[in-house]
């Protein structure tokens, strides 16, 4: 069934030109609310200060800072480099395996580490599931914010079972330090291999369930498409990553554009928006990437398992990590998009400068271009399909 | 089927305390404030999801402080959420009671030492009822937690003030 949509994108906002039938010009004025810091749909602690025209969103600003966790200081006050990965790990708690691997691989081409290749593998598998538990945060929680409740228990049904094979792994449910400089902490357990693969067959009918309750739900795809129209220039000019950029049609994918690790070695597809609900760059484009993630996700992940070597699980690396006086930027594609770590050594056994490039927080600088002449109750659909986490904004 | 199901031949006349009715009525029904600060939000939210459903201890998300019972403070407290965490637990109606859920919220945790944006601990603004700890607690710690504040409620005084 094909229907014109002629849902307009942006309401034009006239201010002090209200009339009443009789001709007299009634003076009206825009309002000031605040949405958040102690808001449902904020995703965290950000605040909004949104200017409004009756319903009509004229502009917001994001006010951040309320998780501002320090951690530039603490990884410039720790006593070594492996004392970084637990903070690495808090930027970004919905993807830890991702946060921790971005910072070993960015100290191992520092000292110029060779890791095992089934450390490799390990880190993929552990990477790539890491992917999909966030996927289904995100997808659960923007169910939430237009009024689905039962998707968000579906995600967590299915996330509950990521986290029982990294708890089976490493002990944490939610933050790991498990990707060490040169290695992994622990080897995988027995039987870890059966159980990813019992997963993934579990989950592959679990995402047409998903699709079939929400992605082409009528009532989701009205709240989402046309809504929150990022044009694939803007993004690119803003520095957007990841799925939020992918939705605007960029075929951009550091997975496969800048390699790391051993993605190139997989057959999997990078997921792109194509307008099929409403238009290019719309809210369900950035979410339906998301889902797709997911499949490729699995697709990875069962390449993987079939050709995990044995071996070591810890390359030789010296016992004092000291880098020469030395700088680097190494960037990784976490869940939210192009996560980078600047490192400055100055030839100590900590790091100098550490500064993180966090996807979250440059994706979050685009909402108030995308959310300008969208109504109050869109902009709720506008923060959660840019999918960000407080503690890598605020960091 | 109900606790006093079956319990009862002819008579169908419970008594109690006032006390405890009222007790029992409020340890039955702690609606919890839908508020995420950190890390541990994403374990909270674990906890009243599928697999633990926090909701069978009466345990409701509400959005706004005015409707809640019990504040689960849940992640790291920094300098400019501290004032904001003040004023809504000021707008919560009483009777009211806090659960700080991990290290962060209990100490300062991982950030205790160099946080210079980081409060440490969250009963330096508000009043503490039940300290949860781990970084982040499992979803049974914080239930656990929970039963604990469910306890203390049930042995409260409507005369006395018990601390």
């Amino acid at each position: 069934m094909t229907e014109t949509r002629t849902l307009p994108t942006r309401y034009v906002t006239h201010p002090g030109e209200l009339k009443t039938s009789s001709g007299r010009s009634l003076r009206t004025d825009e309002m000031i609310i605040n949405m958040g810091p102690q808001h449902p749909s904020t995703h965290g602690v950000l605040r909004l200060e949104v200017v409004l025209d009756g319903e009509i969103v004229v502009d917001v600003i994001p006010h951040i800072g309320y998780l501002h966790r320090c951690f530039e200081k603490h990884a410039e006050h720790m006593t070594n480099y492996q004392q970084v990965i637990p903070y690495c790990d808090r930027m970004d708690y919905l993807s830890s395996m991702n946060n921790d691997w971005a910072y070993a691989l960015a100290v191992e081409r520092m000292m110029k580490i060779e890791v095992p290749p089934r450390v490799e593998t390990i880190r993929v598998i552990m990477a790539e599931l890491q992917r999909i538990a966030s996927h289904l945060i995100a997808v659960g929680t923007y169910g939430i914010d237009m009024g689905a409740f039962t998707p968000f228990l579906w995600a967590f049904r299915d996330r509950e079972r990521i986290l029982d094979l990294f708890e089976m792994t490493c002990g944490a449910r939610l933050l790991y330090n498990y990707i060490w400089i040169g290695g992994l902490s622990h080897d995988l357990p027995p039987g870890f291999v059966d159980k990813a693969k019992a997963f993934c067959t579990y989950f592959k009918p679990n995402i047409k369930e998903l699709n079939d309750l929400l992605s082409y739900n009528e009532i989701f795809v009205k709240r989402t498409a046309n809504v929150g129209v990022l044009p694939a220039d803007v993004g690119i000019n803003y520095g957007v990553s990841g799925p939020t950029l992918r939705g605007s049609g960029v075929n951009w994918d550091l997975r496969r554009d800048d390699p790391y690790g051993i993605y190139d070695k997989f057959e999997w597809e990078v997921q792109v928006g194509k307008g099929e609900r409403g238009t290019l760059g719309d809210c369900w484009d950035r979410y339906i990437v998301r889902v797709r993630e997911m499949e490729e996700s699995v697709k990875i992940i069962e390449q993987a398992l079939a050709v995990l070597p044995e071996g070591n699980v810890q390359a030789a690396i010296p016992k004092r990590i000291r880098p020469d006086s030395a700088e680097i930027y190494v960037r990784t594609e976490t869940a939210r998009g192009e996560l980078g770590f600047y490192v400055v050594s100055d030839g100590t056994a900590s790091p100098y400068r550490l500064k993180a490039r966090a996807p979250a927080f440059v994706n979050l600088s685009v909402l108030p271009e995308i959310s300008r002449g969208c109504m109050l109750a869109d902009l709720v659909a506008i923060v959660g399909s840019v999918d960000i986490v407080l503690g890598e904004v605020d960091r | 089927m109900g606790l006093l199901d079956q319990r009862f031949e002819n008579s169908n006349v419970l008594v109690t305390s006032l006390e405890g009715l009222l007790n029992w009525a409020r340890l039955s029904s702690l609606w919890q404030m839908q508020f995420g600060l950190a890390c541990c939000a994403i374990e909270m939210m674990a906890a009243s999801a599928s697999n633990f459903d926090m909701m069978r201890f009466g345990v409701i998300p509400r959005a706004t402080p005015r409707q809640t019972d019990v504040m689960i403070v849940s992640g790291t407290v920094t300098l400019k959420m501290a004032s904001r965490i003040k004023r809504l637990y000021d707008q919560m109606a009483e009777p009211r009671y806090v659960i700080s859920m991990g290290s962060c919220s209990n100490c300062g945790g991982p950030y205790w030492e160099h946080g210079y944006h980081v409060l440490k601990g969250v009963d330096r603004v508000i009043p503490v009822d039940v300290y949860v700890p781990g970084c982040p607690p499992r979803p049974e710690a914080l239930l656990e937690g929970l039963m604990k504040l469910q306890e203390k409620v049930r042995k409260e005084s409507l005369v006395k003030k018990t601390a």
